[in-house]
């Protein structure tokens, strides 16, 4: 056990360090101390509140990770959450605020509708790569695109509230039987205490229902066990009689209907939204890549690597006042993202290599292992 | 995923033929393209449609798109799917906002390059030496580059006079510009030589003038940095085709292991054309720089992505990626325009009237199927001529992307990327 938890974290840990080392030579070059920045980061991060707010932030990041981590599973690269999530949260903006239902049924109707319409978008790019033999990537980055645009057209022409006069354009206020309610009262029952005006925002337990049902998915199902299949190896998958069509449909859905619930935390439970709008964030879902890559499509990965992107964010707000550039955050993360991306590869030719080498002395007593050639482009 | 071979030209099925050669198709095509807008210009009484105006913006938007475009041909046919271009432009904008600030236009262009290369440089230790997937690699670039930008903004433009965390002060100067003399009245020793184009533009004859207000377009006040950029495309086709670099390049995007067996570097090869795509493409992020004069965030804005969809609409050639970036660069060029509005309703009447000679030719063809489908988008199109009173630019933003997803469902089956492009590869690998 202890042994597994290591060499999942062995990666993470060397990229974590070899972030805080490059973005700690970037603030010496600019003449910043690295130590007074990192010890203002932890004081900001250092409280109730914060904790509270990194939690709502990394909401949002953790669908998008496993929206994409979906598609990564069965190596197809679904580029596209952005436009998916961004049409999903107008049109389910724009439908929930029109139609009255009850409660019960009013959050359940805005976020079936978000799932339709990100899961059908992402279908298109399905549909061309099975009928047409397009390629996801290219298809999804045009399709993102296009989202953007149709939707920035929608907005304007049809579901924009016409009472929110000016340059300001946004869908109308969600009714009250669509939003769900903050989870402070269920923490302040156990006897945890919350500071006013802070509020952990409703969708948080979706969100973790989401990361369940996808690691049922992936884990305990037949359909589970024919992604993974066709994503380690297709040929394989083929023989074995899985139908690769009917694999690339339903994966490309099924990433797209989770990209579509990327936007419904704003939409749901974010006070400061529950609207669509010109002011609503638009890239999430490229940070979800992100996320997917540093959480290697594992849904813990994913929420440890959600969590640590909104702590980041959260840990370099205060740094204006006391004149370090709060960019210096995205450093970090950009710094993370590249050395964590290199370095799991490299441990995994490792281990590949490793165990390919074991496999050999196995399995062939009377001749040698053949040797391996080496991995990272060094000759032997 | 296997290497297919189906390196055989495209429509050289028995004997070669002048008139069934992809070169003719393309000439007719897009003669029959440029009367179709001649004639919606003439209907809908929009001159601006065709001007001289017109095609010069087109071609100064071009310029970056078709830079992304040609940063993705080099990557590519050296075998590295480059996704990260857009990354890379923003680390081009970044240092020519920089170094054109510091130094003035030709420093901005120079920084640019370099800014890129860093980027093109980065991926490629991540691609080439350590073998991370490609497109994992370019989503990382292009979630990094922004973060850089930034903070190299905040740490030199914010204290500077006009400069803030998302503008860079403007550039010292601006790059200057050429006109042709004799064709569109340039300058000759100090003598204005006539504007023979401006004439004939002026008399708005059929295909003559429209003819006329493309080449004045083309030839009227271009920047110097345009200039390179055309220079560029013929500079890339020559190394890619007439070159010993640029076979080897190419050896390397198609056959890594025989082009390794004959003793050439793979990853040599890789890391030059990563390099290359990396300076093209930040050089399109300076163009952008030099044209607003600044180096202003969230420039960029996708260019880089429809770069890459222009050079899989132009089949990874540079003839074609020039086309597709004219094409798309035009598409925006019309949103910069006095009255973008009446521009997109001229060009929907201009579709509609390509679109009704398409079902009219699949009629002929006699397949039917197709021809209905192309008749309803064609029915769409009219009636939005017919009921726009001014169509929103959104629809003028998406119709490159559009066309390129269009294109490529149309064409996937022609289009040939190289063989083994996106591999990671290794010394040993078959």
């Amino acid at each position: 056990m202890f042994e597994k938890i290591w060499r999942a974290s062995l990666a993470p840990l060397i990229a974590a360090a070899s972030a805080i080392i490059i973005s700690s030579i970037a603030l010496i070059i600019s003449g910043n101390d690295p130590v007074e920045a990192f010890r203002e980061m932890w004081k900001t991060i250092d409280s109730t509140q914060s904790v509270v707010i990194i939690l709502n932030v990394s909401v949002p990041y953790y669908i998008a990770g496993v929206a994409a981590a979906v598609g990564f599973k069965m190596n197809l690269f679904n580029i596209g959450t952005n436009g998916q999530y961004l049409l999903a949260a107008l049109i389910a903006g724009w439908a929930g605020a029109e139609v009255s239902l009850p409660p019960l049924l009013h959050v359940p109707f805005v976020i079936l509708v978000a799932i339709v319409v990100g899961g059908t978008w992402a279908l298109i790019a399905g549909i061309l790569n099975v009928t047409r033999n397009v390629n996801v990537v290219v298809s999804t980055i045009m399709l993102n695109y296009i989202a953007i645009g149709v939707s920035a057209f929608l907005l304007a022409e049809f579901f924009r509230d016409e009472e929110t006069g000016g340059l300001v354009a946004n869908t109308k206020l969600m009714p009250e039987s669509a939003r769900l309610p903050a989870l402070n009262p269920i923490f302040e029952f156990f006897g945890f205490d919350f500071p006013p005006n802070v509020e952990l925002f409703g969708f948080l337990p979706i969100a973790i229902l989401v990361g369940v049902v996808y690691y049922v998915l992936l884990n305990r199902s037949l359909f589970g066990y024919e992604l993974k299949l066709s994503g380690l190896n297709p040929a394989a998958a083929l023989a074995a009689g899985v139908n690769p069509k009917k694999m690339v449909l339903i994966t490309l859905f099924l990433s797209g209907a989770v990209a579509g619930m990327i936007g419904l935390p704003f939409l749901l439970s974010d006070p400061s939204f529950l609207k669509y709008g010109d002011a609503f964030p638009t890239m999430i879902g490229f940070t979800g890549l992100g996320l997917a890559l540093l959480g290697r499509n594992h849904p813990v990965g994913i929420a440890a690597a959600a969590i640590v992107w909104a702590t980041i964010e959260r840990a370099t707000q205060r740094l204006g006042p006391i004149g370090i550039p709060p960019e210096i955050g995205k450093i970090l993360q950009g710094s993370f993202l590249l050395s964590a991306v290199i370095a799991y590869e490299v441990v995994r030719r490792r281990n590949d290599a490793a165990a390919v080498a074991a496999a050999a002395a196995a399995t062939q007593h009377e001749r040698p292992p053949p040797s391996e050639p080496s991995p990272i482009g060094v000759p032997s | 995923m296997t290497a297919t071979i189906d390196a055989q030209p495209v429509g050289s099925s028995g004997r070669p033929s002048v008139l069934a050669s992809t070169r003719f198709r393309v000439l007719v095509i897009v003669l029959l393209g440029f009367a179709v807008m001649s004639a919606a210009r003439i209907i809908a009484d929009n001159p601006d449609l065709t001007s001289s105006g017109t095609f010069g913006v087109g071609l100064r938007t071009a310029a970056p798109i078709a830079l992304a475009g040609l940063a993705g041909l080099v990557a590519e046919r050296s075998g590295t799917v480059n996704i990260g271009i857009e990354g890379m432009m923003v680390m081009g904008t970044i240092f020519a906002g920089w170094w054109g600030w510091e130094y003035g236009p030709w420093m901005a262009l120079l920084g640019g390059i370099v800014g890129g290369i860093l980027g093109g440089l980065l991926m490629s230790l991540a691609t080439t030496t350590f073998g991370v997937n490609h497109i994992v690699a370019g989503v990382a670039i292009n979630l990094i580059a922004p973060g850089v930008a930034r903070f190299i903004a905040s740490e030199l433009f914010l204290d500077a006079q006009g400069g803030s965390v998302t503008t860079s002060p403007g550039n010292k100067g601006s790059i200057g510009a050429f006109t042709v003399p004799f064709l569109s009245g340039g300058d000759l020793f100090g003598w204005q030589s006539p504007d023979i184009l401006g004439w004939l533009e002026d008399t708005g004859w059929f295909v003559i003038a429209d003819a006329a207000g493309l080449a004045k377009g083309l030839t009227t006040a271009v920047t110097w940095d345009v200039v390179i950029t055309i220079g560029l495309f013929f500079g890339v086709a020559y190394l890619l085709w007439h070159m010993r670099l640029g076979l080897r390049l190419r050896f390397a995007g198609e056959r890594p292991s025989a082009a390794d067996s004959l003793g050439v570097s793979v990853h040599t090869m890789r890391y030059i054309g990563m390099a290359m795509s990396g300076a093209f493409a930040g050089m399109g992020g300076a163009v952008l720089v030099l044209f607003s004069n600044r180096y202003q965030e969230n420039q960029v804005a996708g260019r880089g992505f429809l770069g890459l969809a222009t050079m899989i609409f132009g089949n990874w050639m540079p003839a074609g990626t020039a086309m597709g970036a004219g094409l798309f660069g035009y598409a925006q060029g019309i949103t910069l325009r006095t009255n973008p509005g009446d521009l997109v309703r001229t060009l929907l009447l201009a579709a509609a009237i390509a679109l009704i000679l398409l079902v009219v030719w699949m009629l002929v063809q006699q397949s039917y199927a197709p021809a209905g489908t192309v008749a309803v988008f064609a029915a769409v199109t009219l009636w939005a001529y017919l009921a726009a009173e001014s169509p929103n630019n959104q629809l003028v933003f998406i119709t490159p992307y559009v066309v390129t997803l269009i294109a490529v469902s149309i064409g996937a089956q022609r289009l040939r990327p190289p063989a083994e492009e996106g591999i990671p590869w290794f010394k040993g690998m078959q």
